[in-house]
């Protein structure tokens, strides 16, 4: 490898003061004491989450309060991480919602393995598992980390539904459309 | 090139590809021997062709010929006979082949054919995948994804029809999801015997039923869950516990019975799910019966014998009562072909003497036979046994009565279901290799946890002195050891030399010491089993009678 030699200039009589220096660095410091300030208080004051933010995933209800998951497992298979674990299990025949036949017995995400890739909820035929605003996971234990069915829901809540599937069903059902 | 056809053979023309297939081979047939696919639903290769989905709509052609002369008619522009085409799509089903048949599978006919029909049978769907136990192994999804319009047109209110009917104690019907394919129908009444299942009301309010008084439930009835193409029948067992798309397959042997019903058991993560039949068109054809696909619940029963402490101590405790001499040995009619051979060089080492346990029940003329060990015949082909085990262990009880037996070393089978008493028992030491606890457990001197037939791999020898192979589908549980390697450890206790602790080493010595698998591998034994020749055991009386593909040498003759 050729050695290219760099020639270092003398400093100026200026340069050798270091005021010009000092000067312009006191400037930038000065001009951002008296701007607004750009960071948070965290955790105090939180930042504003912008729409379509993949935050922790959760699973939601209807607004009629039907937990949407039919334990289908297809967020379970596409999940890179393998992060989703699902025990399916059956509604049983005196639930108002018996007539939608399958709900999670267990679902539980492993937030240590979560890599917040949000295929989980595109993959979802019945909108129940949605990436929402929880963006700050902490425990202890690797335990607590793993979020269950009660706390999924009570993370996710109830967000609007435009289509009520299963209710128009159930509808059909008791109009006795067809069968005879 | 149109091959020299052979007398039985018959040219045709598939998609441009000739193929020869025998005489009355279908068109859906012959060309998935060319790999082309003809979607269906009602046809299924085990049943009667009743031609009723319309779904494997083909364009047929036959070569023209002058009606006078029958002289063939050549097309001018390609210099080959003329075709002439039907004008209106035939169904691939019930049209058998003949000679120079031509097929269009892909033509723009065929796929109207197909879309209108997929469309049709969509209209009423309800289209519930993501709660629907088909949902991955669905014929409807397939075909709607490769041969569907992709859209519907349809804007109006979808029948409602009954979701949950429990049309027996193992099969619950979705009839919304039916596509009146009819196959369990034709099923139950031409394969199983027992006419149970029928449709009633007309067109899209058409729905299956039982007869009236009958219910589906008959030994054979979750075939009709297997053959269902769509989600309509599924099994009340496996209903909604685990998507199929999760489930590891590992082929195996049925051990219900001496038909040896090929078997595939779906697993995940070491956690059995349910059993299927695999075809083979030599023992079970697609079938199986319903009580053979419980048995995967007795891996994780709640008697199962798990916690073993330490091996060797056990093996060597085995051991010292084994050398003490006046041992019997009790051998299964369960146990593999090489278990059965490892057996018998424990029982040269030793110089035991060895009774099998004979389980007999009534047969049922299909896939259940009288014999109920799926392998008394390996017992048989690899010496352990000269002869057919007795009903009872009755000689071997007389010789503890008689005090001429110290010490029972017992391979997987319950002495005192066997027919020997506690109190007989109570006379000797007793070794038992065994996976559940049962009375005999309790009252041994030393117990070693072994493995049941899903846990471990090796061959069954059936009625029809076939042998088949069969794969580990699920790890063992922690403590129980595989039943091989026990009795390799237990002959090297003993100074004997040892066939070898692993199917694969047991079979180099198998090959060699067993004149009739001397030119067998395990390797190598094809997926349909391999005939052994069973003629050295020709007199003996064996209990089974007629089934399946199987008629014993005393009913053939009689």
């Amino acid at each position: 490898m050729a050695v290219i030699p760099v020639e270092r200039k003398p400093l100026t009589f200026a340069e050798r003061t270091y005021i010009p220096q000092i000067i312009s660095g006191l400037k930038t410091t000065l001009k951002h004491m008296v701007r607004k300030p750009i960071t948070l208080e965290y955790p105090e004051q939180r930042p504003e989450i912008p729409a379509g933010y993949r935050g922790v995933p959760t699973l939601v209800y209807d607004p009629n309060g039907r937990e949407k998951c039919v334990s289908c497992q297809l967020c379970e298979f596409v999940c890179p991480p393998k992060a989703i674990r699902i025990t399916p299990g059956e509604i049983p025949s005196d639930d108002p919602t018996a007539h939608v036949e399958k709900r999670p017995e267990e679902f539980k995400i492993d937030m240590l393995r979560c890599i917040y890739c949000g295929l989980c909820q595109e993959v979802c035929p019945e909108e129940a598992i949605w990436l929402q605003n929880q963006f700050s996971m902490s425990g202890y234990t690797r335990e607590e980390m793993v979020n269950d069915k009660k706390r999924l829901y009570e993370l996710g809540g109830t967000l609007p539904d435009a289509h009520f599937k299963w209710d128009k069903k159930k509808a059909a059902e008791e109009a006795g459309n067809g069968h005879h | 090139m149109i091959q020299p056809a052979k007398p039985d053979l018959v040219t045709v023309n598939i998609d441009g590809k000739e193929i020869a297939v025998p005489k009355g081979t279908n068109v859906i047939e012959a060309a998935r021997q060319l790999n082309v696919d003809v979607p269906h639903y009602c046809y299924h290769p085990k049943l009667a062709v009743v031609g009723n989905c319309r779904m494997c709509l083909v364009e047929m052609g036959m070569p023209a010929v002058d009606p006078a002369t029958k002289a063939p008619i050549m097309d001018e522009a390609t210099g080959k006979q003329k075709i002439n085409w039907i004008p209106r799509p035939q169904i691939g089903c019930g049209t058998n082949v003949a000679p120079g048949m031509h097929i269009k599978t892909t033509s723009p006919m065929v796929k109207d054919a197909r879309e209108g029909v997929m469309e049709f049978l969509l209209i009423n769907h309800p289209l519930d995948c993501p709660i629907c136990d088909q949902a991955g192994e669905c014929k409807l999804q397939e075909q709607a994804t490769a041969y569907g319009r992709g859209y519907s047109r349809f804007i109006e209110q979808k029948n409602v029809k009954p979701k949950r009917t429990q049309l027996g104690p193992r099969v619950t019907l979705d009839d919304e999801r039916c596509v009146l394919c009819s196959r369990c129908i034709r099923f139950s009444r031409d394969v199983a015997g027992e006419d149970v299942l029928g449709f009633v009301d007309r067109g899209s309010y058409s729905t299956l039923t039982c007869h009236p008084d009958k219910k589906l439930e008959h030994n054979y009835s979750l075939n009709t869950v297997d053959i269902c193409p769509v989600g309509a029948l599924t099994s009340t067992d496996f209903r909604f516990k685990m998507r199929v798309w999760f489930l590891k397959q590992t082929k195996a042997i049925c051990t219900e019975s001496s038909v040896g019903a090929n078997t595939v058991v779906w697993s995940r993560e070491g956690v059995i799910y349910r059993i299927t039949p695999r075809r083979n068109d030599e023992v079970n054809d697609t079938w199986m019966t319903d009580s053979g696909r419980l048995l995967y619940k007795a891996v994780a029963a709640e008697n199962r014998l798990k916690t073993a402490g330490s091996l060797d101590a056990l093996v060597a405790e085995a051991a010292k009562l084994l050398k003490a001499g006046s041992v019997a040995i009790v051998g299964s009619g369960r146990a593999t072909v090489e278990e059965q051979f490892a057996l018998k060089k424990l029982a040269a080492a030793t110089g035991a003497s060895v009774a099998l346990v004979s389980r007999v029940g009534e047969g049922d003329k299909l896939l259940l036979s009288a014999d109920r060990n799926p392998n008394v015949r390996g017992a048989l082909v690899t010496g352990l046994i000269t002869q057919l085990p007795s009903a009872q262990l009755t000689a071997l009880a007389a010789d503890i009565d008689a005090g001429k037996v110290k010490t029972i070393l017992t391979h997987g089978e319950d002495l005192v279901a066997a027919g020997l008493t506690a109190a007989q028992l109570a006379k000797v030491n007793v070794v038992a290799l065994a996976t559940h606890a049962d009375a005999t457990t309790a009252a041994a001197k030393v117990v070693i946890p072994t493995l049941t037939a899903f846990e471990k791999s090796g061959t069954f020898v059936n009625q029809q002195f076939r042998i088949q192979k069969f794969a580990t589908a699920v790890p063992g549980p922690a403590g129980a050891t595989d039943d091989l390697a026990v009795l390799a450890k237990l002959t090297a206790a003993l100074g004997a030399q040892t066939p070898g602790a692993t199917v694969g080493a047991i079979w180099n010595t198998l090959a060699a010491e067993v004149p009739a698998l001397a030119t067998i591998t395990y390797a190598n034994l094809p997926e349909t089993g391999l005939l052994l020749d069973a003629t050295p055991w020709q007199g003996l009386p064996f209990v089974e009678g007629e089934t399946l593909h199987h008629k014993p040498a005393a009913a053939a003759s009689a």
